[in-house]
């Protein structure tokens, strides 16, 4: 067997942190490894090392044995690598052939040939089995179709390694396990294939070896056959970690929020909500399925004020919340866990104490008239770092200094916190490493027990699977079915979620 | 879109009627909005290159008013025309050049970038002027043989000065380039998408570069046209918001040359219909309110097109190779 890619001692800081330490690796022909790691363990930075877009610090890269430049991604190209990026590479508005022809153009003279283009893209997808229509524009396209671009464009220059970032983050089941199908096909014609991931389901099923990361270092390397999704967990994390969530059977009671005929538009002003009708019952989680892009993001933000709603309305406990009024709507009982925490949950250059009042900070006991009551703050602020684990050397500290997971806590304490009727949780534990998944779960579970009405959006299928009572599957704006969570399946619901008939 | 093409049919509709009633006149409108407009087409040329690699430039009126100034005083000097058409344009280059050096490589924000150069233009003109200095002539008119002698057509098109003819050709160069090489793809997917183009191994950078330059370049032969081909003399302030105008038909004619030519033809019309109104004393306004029409008219164009064009979506944002 042939080494295809050697890394030696790759090291590359960022200020204040190191991304990759010493981190050594290598890929053969007709292998694929596995990259597991949590956010933030440094898996990205490290193909991103051996495709010239990030510069290491030290450490060598071998390419087939050929020695290749930090930082040269052209070098990289020409020795056969191909790169599917966790961010999709396309330009949104371009066709297909345009994109997957970028930066290597078939030529007639000084002109493209157009023709040609197009013939090479439909000789490509016919050669690979993956189908795309050449003359689509690439934003009109479904994430699905987008990736398999992607493959395509990093296919065609003959790739002996093919480095793919998180390729599965954004597909539904069916098409993750196309996916995983298409990987071992190549690999199995002789491609060298680094595949990276966070997912252990995935790296059970179709990696060789796999290469855990924490920290910036490598943590372990193992098969699958020596290990299993605990024992991966366990290397990725540092210590026992329970994947199952515990919970109790819900209690369920009255309808608390109710969602009526709701309609509401994306930013491109097309239809993202389109009649969309639930109903939540306190003491239950709500899950709501669905591959990204299909109005979850629209409909959250419509029940929570931040999106004019078109029709309809959302009513708690009977009354109807006001539209385009976030701090009304919080008002009457609805905490709002944001999908996007950097933008929507959190105030960066704040300290962690006025973020954790960012919504009650004109309230008593937190203001008195104008005054804002600073014991009040600090006693609210020292008692939820306690009780929701955030680590953080002050509450003083700016929220943009924590990390990933403990902005996540405060946003999630703050919320959590305030006894609230409706949870709207969204995305609540996307990029967020496995312990704060593990304690943010329990949050969850919690606020359902003290009778709240959770309603859980999430990209994640598995976490919609083990946290919900009920299931809602969501397809192009409404719901599909709603499923009890106890007999929910996951091809089934995955089915649904790619919008085919269940 | 479509009151595009209604604006288009009304003007050609209306030019048509109006040739009808008076040929010779007309044929003198049209031919003068010729002459007012190429120097914004081009002037706009340069902000299509930039914004479509993702350089915002409002240095342009910096650009123009630099690189007249260089190409007038050298043509003077020298007394070669030539001589002053290329220090023109070597002036516009460098100027493009220094938008790239701030706003590429020191990642300064490009509204900013672009400001320092009108001033620094603005300043350094000011400065050197001196006045009394004359070039001996502006380069001459040359009728192309045949072409000429088409009713309308001949004296509109093909009755001008060397560099209108050179600017109608480039924006056309341009344009096909744009779309049709690989330079232009490449381009393109820079001013939208920069981490494809990196990732698809094209440098960022040095296309950004190269292509401010260029673009700078345009800007300089911009000047040269309005210095030495149209007026003949140079004087403070001398490009007078040309450069500003330009952007605003940049984004009239959607970041496309052939768009924004279009857009500068339309804006030209106006202004020689106006003068025309004035000279034959039709209408009798104060001769400060037929001075704001440019200004008016842009606004007026940038209100119709506000919220329906799209700009490339990358312009204005330093690349960042490491955030790939």
């Amino acid at each position: 067997m042939s080494t295809l890619l050697e890394l030696t001692n790759i090291t590359k800081t960022y200020p204040g942190v190191v991304a990759n330490e010493n981190i050594s690796l290598s890929v053969n022909k007709g292998e694929i490894v596995a990259l597991l790691g949590e956010n933030g363990a440094g898996k990205s930075t490290l193909v991103k090392a051996v495709f010239g877009l990030v510069r290491p610090d030290s450490g060598e890269i071998r390419i087939k044995g050929d020695l290749i430049a930090a930082g040269d991604t052209a070098a990289a190209i020409n020795h056969g690598v191909g790169m599917v990026h966790q961010h999709f590479q396309l330009v949104p508005v371009m066709s297909v052939t345009e994109n997957i022809i970028l930066g290597d153009e078939p030529r007639r003279g000084i002109f493209i040939d157009k023709k040609k283009a197009r013939e090479e893209v439909v000789a490509l997808s016919q050669r690979y089995g993956l189908e795309v229509d050449p003359d689509a524009i690439v934003e009109d396209l479904p994430v699905g179709m987008q990736q398999r671009i992607e493959i395509l464009k990093a296919l065609r220059k003959d790739v002996d390694l093919l480095i793919l970032d998180e390729p599965t983050a954004v597909l539904t089941p069916q098409e993750i396990e196309e996916l995983l199908g298409v990987i071992k096909n190549l690999a199995s014609t002789g491609v060298g294939v680094l595949f990276i991931t966070h997912k252990l389901r995935e790296v059970m099923a179709v990696a060789d070896r796999v290469v855990v990361l924490r920290n910036g270092k490598t943590a372990g390397a193992t098969t699958p056959q020596e290990t299993n999704e605990e024992g991966l967990a366990q290397l990725m994390v540092g210590r026992n970690v329970v994947l199952q969530v515990d919970k109790s059977d819900a209690v369920k009671q009255g309808i608390v929020l109710s969602i009526r005929d709701l309609q509401a538009n994306d930013d491109r002003k097309h239809t993202a909500v389109d009649g969309f009708s639930l109903d939540v019952h306190a003491g239950e989680i709500m899950g709501i399925a669905g591959v990204e892009g299909n109005g979850q993001r629209e409909l959250v933000e419509a029940i929570c004020g931040m999106r004019p709603r078109l029709m309809g309305s959302v009513l708690v406990d009977g009354q109807e919340t006001p539209d385009m009024a976030p701090h009304k709507v919080h008002r009457m009982g609805i905490s709002h866990i944001p999908e996007d925490r950097e933008k929507h949950g959190l105030v960066a250059s704040y300290s962690i104490e006025d973020n954790l009042v960012l919504n009650q900070f004109d309230q008593p006991p937190f203001a008195n008239g104008w005054i804002r009551n600073a014991t009040a703050l600090e006693q609210n602020a020292t008692n939820l770092v306690e009780n929701f684990d955030i680590r953080t050397p002050s509450i003083k500290t700016t929220a943009g200094a924590l990390s990933g997971g403990n902005k996540q806590k405060v946003v999630v304490a703050r919320e959590l916190s305030q006894n609230t009727k409706v949870v709207v949780a969204a995305q609540p534990t996307r990029g967020v490493d496995v312990g704060s998944i593990e304690f943010i779960h329990k949050q969850l579970v919690s606020a359902r027990d003290n009778g709240a009405a959770v309603l859980l959006v999430s990209a994640e299928l598995d976490e919609i699977l083990s946290l919900s009572d009920r299931i809602a599957v969501m397809f192009g704006g409404k719901i599909v079915a709603i499923l009890d969570g106890k007999d929910a399946d996951r091809a089934k619901i995955g089915r649904m979620m790619a919008g085919l008939a269940s | 879109m479509r009151s595009r093409w209604l604006m288009f049919a009304i003007t050609f509709i209306a030019i048509l009627y109006f040739y009808m009633r008076d040929s010779l006149v007309t044929t003198s409108v049209i031919g003068t909005a010729i002459t007012f407009g190429l120097p914004l087409a081009m002037a706009a040329m340069v902000g299509i290159m930039c914004e479509r690699t993702g350089i915002v430039n409002i240095g342009i009126e910096g650009t123009l008013l630099v690189s007249s100034f260089v190409g007038f005083f050298t043509a003077s000097a020298s007394g070669n025309l030539i001589l002053g058409l290329i220090s023109a344009v070597a002036m516009g280059a460098i100027s493009g050049l220094l938008l790239s050096l701030l706003a590429v490589t020191w990642k300064m924000d490009q509204i900013i970038a672009g400001t320092i150069i009108n001033i620094l233009a603005t300043g350094l003109t000011s400065f050197f002027y001196k006045q009394g200095h004359t070039i001996p002539s502006t380069f001459p008119e040359v009728d192309i043989p045949g072409l000429s002698s088409i009713p309308f057509f001949g004296p509109v098109l093909f009755m001008h000065g060397p560099l209108t003819y050179a600017g109608i050709i480039l924006i056309f160069v341009l344009w096909v380039a744009l779309y049709k090489t690989p330079w232009g793809l490449r381009s393109r997917a820079v001013g939208e998408h920069p981490s494809s183009a990196d990732t698809a191994g094209v440098s960022v950078i040095k296309l950004r570069y190269l292509n401010v330059a260029i673009a700078g370049a345009f800007g300089g032969l911009a000047g040269a046209y309005l210095t030495l081909e149209l007026v003949g003399s140079w004087d403070r302030g001398f490009s007078a918001g040309k450069g500003f105008t330009a952007l605003a038909l940049m984004i009239f004619g959607r970041w496309n040359p052939i768009g924004a030519l279009g857009a500068a033809i339309f804006f030209g019309t106006a202004q020689a219909v106006t003068n025309q109104l004035m000279i034959t004393q039709v209408v009798t306004i104060p001769q400060q309110f037929t001075n704001m029409l440019p200004y008016v008219l842009t606004i007026l164009i940038l209100a119709i097109s506000a919220g329906k064009v799209r700009a490339p979506a990358a312009e204005g944002q330093p690349y960042e190779k490491e955030q790939a």
